[in-house]
């Protein structure tokens, strides 16, 4: 099997693409039974009932074909609304909106819309995965900025200041709240952070797709910042909020000119989402708030439970301001966090992602996602903490 | 409803700790507040919910949902009839609505001859009870916003990014 095929050879890049050693957890993870997973990043919910009955209803409907390249005009009315309603921010739905299959590929056009070959970009990190390896593939340089635990992983504003004085940073990539460290920024942060952004001149693609889980302050978009918006392409979408992730719907904002270069690439590539899945993200707008919320009442007391349960067992850990995760230091173990999650997932059966999955500056920690039912946290706490006393 | 109130309506069990973990609040300070819910009536009881259709001597066990039509009576209304009707132990809810009947019951007995006769016996001879009709229930599918159903297995992949 391996590499014996001398005939095709895949670019250097993709070969050298990240994580293989994350790959093989994974694998193992996926080919046992019985396990308390808290390495899920979706919801445990099921789609609310009134969302999935849309899209029934659709395929009965015979709603089946392709939609416009940029999504239902609808759809994008109603997200354009939704936006102005909840961030008082305008963007028109005819030229300053895309439709994506979910945030993943919008966050690829961006990259590919707007890197020229060398283009610096940073990143903040521990950081979702697809950010570096996507940025890198659309030729820019990747420069990671290390948040600190001790900074609840956020990035400060001097920090900021001195990666940008430090390189020519054309773009930034952020993420707020955060996977994998749930952190999040508020208003005074966020405009704290605008001052350094303008001062270097930065263009910031913003993935705001945890934004409806946050639980300790309103979300504040960046975008609806004043002298923002046209420095900022803004991503969103319907998967983690609305427990949608497998009707794959996200969306982009942003500059009339980026939303058109991303636009021609979706065009060639994808074509257009799915028009079931945007028909359903309709419905999810009209009529989806209340189960949001419900949802949202329930990650948050699941918070609250496993951060004190956690800290209690002496594993370390802040408290996340948004997202569905608790990201603790696993450091008093003396384990790098890919042996301390192999070891409990032999030893007690639960599941959690190693640190290292989201850059080499998060070892120490693990991920722990909140979104699983509340006996099962219950359980995995006793387990962790049977793990760490043997 | 107030939060601990929420929290125990779907799951009686979790205790005042993890309560109070949830809630960041202190455990004395939610001890004292259920204290306070059970002895002012608020929280009446904790019970289990069970799907009777999954034990076996179910078969002797049935429940008939009866409307009543009956007639007020001068100064209490409906509450004297109804409280005529619900002391019996065969009946275990019993509502007022509004509509085309009166009173709804639940009512449970071993099997269909206990609860016909308790319907022949004591409910339809009763004074103030004008007219009844009894429906038996065939197939519980829902019940307080639980779906009667095994628990499926989540169709989740057990790790993602
Ligand atoms: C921070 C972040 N961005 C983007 C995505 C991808 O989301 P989507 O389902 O919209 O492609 C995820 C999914 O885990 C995520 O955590």
């Amino acid at each position: 099997m391996k590499n014996s095929n001398k005939i095709i050879q895949i670019s250097k890049k993709v070969e050298d693409m990240a994580p293989s050693g994350i790959r093989a957890f994974f694998d193992l993870v996926l080919g046992m039974k019985d396990v308390i997973s808290l390495g899920v990043g979706e919801p445990d919910f099921v789609t609310p009932w009134n969302i999935r009955e849309k899209a029934i209803t659709a395929y009965e409907e015979g709603y089946t074909s392709y939609t416009s390249n940029k999504g239902l005009i609808s759809l994008r009315k109603q997200i354009s609304h939704f936006l102005k309603y909840k961030f008082g921010m305008e963007y028109d739905p005819e030229n300053e909106i895309l439709i994506t299959v979910g945030v993943s590929e919008a966050l690829d056009l961006a990259w590919r819309t707007l890197i020229n070959p060398g283009d610096k970009v940073l990143i903040p990190e521990p950081c979702y995965v697809s950010y570096a390896p996507l940025a890198d593939m659309a030729g820019a340089k990747v420069i990671s900025l290390i948040t600190k635990a001790e900074h609840g992983f956020k990035m400060t504003p001097s920090e900021l200041d001195q990666a940008c004085q430090k390189d020519k940073i054309k773009y930034l990539m952020i993420n707020y709240p955060s996977n994998p460290t749930g952190a999040s920024y508020n208003k005074a942060e966020l405009s704290a952070l605008c001052k350094v952004i303008k001062k270097h001149d930065l263009v910031v693609i913003s993935d705001e797709v945890y934004d409806d889980l946050t639980y300790d302050f309103e979300h504040v978009a960046l975008s609806s910042l004043p002298g923002m918006k046209e420095r900022v392409v803004y991503l969103n979408g319907f998967s983690k909020a609305y427990a949608m992730t497998g009707f794959r719907i996200g969306f982009a904002c942003g500059p009339e000119k980026v939303i058109a270069g991303m636009t021609k690439i979706h065009q060639y590539t994808i074509l257009c989402a799915s028009i079931n899945g945007q028909m359903a993200a309709e419905e999810a707008l009209a009529n989806g708030h209340k189960s949001v919320n419900m949802m949202k009442i329930e990650y948050k007391r699941r918070r609250q439970f496993i951060i004190e349960s956690l800290n209690e067992i002496g594993l370390k850990c802040h408290m996340p301001e948004g997202a569905f995760y608790a990201f603790p230091s696993i450091k008093t173990t003396g384990m790098s966090s890919m042996d301390f999650a192999k070891d409990l997932l032999k030893e007690q059966k639960v599941a959690l992602v190693p640190g290292v999955a989201f850059g080499p500056s998060a070892e120490g920690h693990v991920r722990i996602s909140y979104a699983t039912a509340f006996e099962d946290l219950k359980e995995a706490v006793v387990r962790i903490k049977k793990f760490i006393k043997s | 409803m107030e939060e601990i109130l929420q929290i125990l309506a779907s799951d009686a069990r979790v205790t005042a700790e993890e309560i109070a973990k949830m809630t960041g609040k202190p455990v004395a300070e939610i001890k004292k507040a259920i204290k306070k819910y059970e002895s002012s009536g608020v929280i009446v009881q904790y019970k289990t919910l069970i799907n009777h259709d999954l034990v076996r001597e179910s078969n002797s066990f049935v429940r008939a949902l009866i409307e009543v039509s009956v007639t007020p009576q001068k100064d209490v209304g409906f509450d004297h009839v109804a409280e005529r009707i619900y002391s019996f132990p065969e009946v275990v809810s019993c509502y007022l609505v509004s509509g085309t009947y009166d009173l709804l019951l639940i009512v449970e007995g071993d099997n269909i001859q206990k609860v016909s006769n308790f319907i022949a016996a004591k409910l339809s001879p009763m004074e103030n009870v004008r007219r009844t009709a009894t429906h038996f229930l065939l197939k519980k599918y829902k019940e307080d916003g639980h779906v009667l159903k095994q628990k499926e297995k989540s169709k989740r992949p057990n790790i993602s990014y």
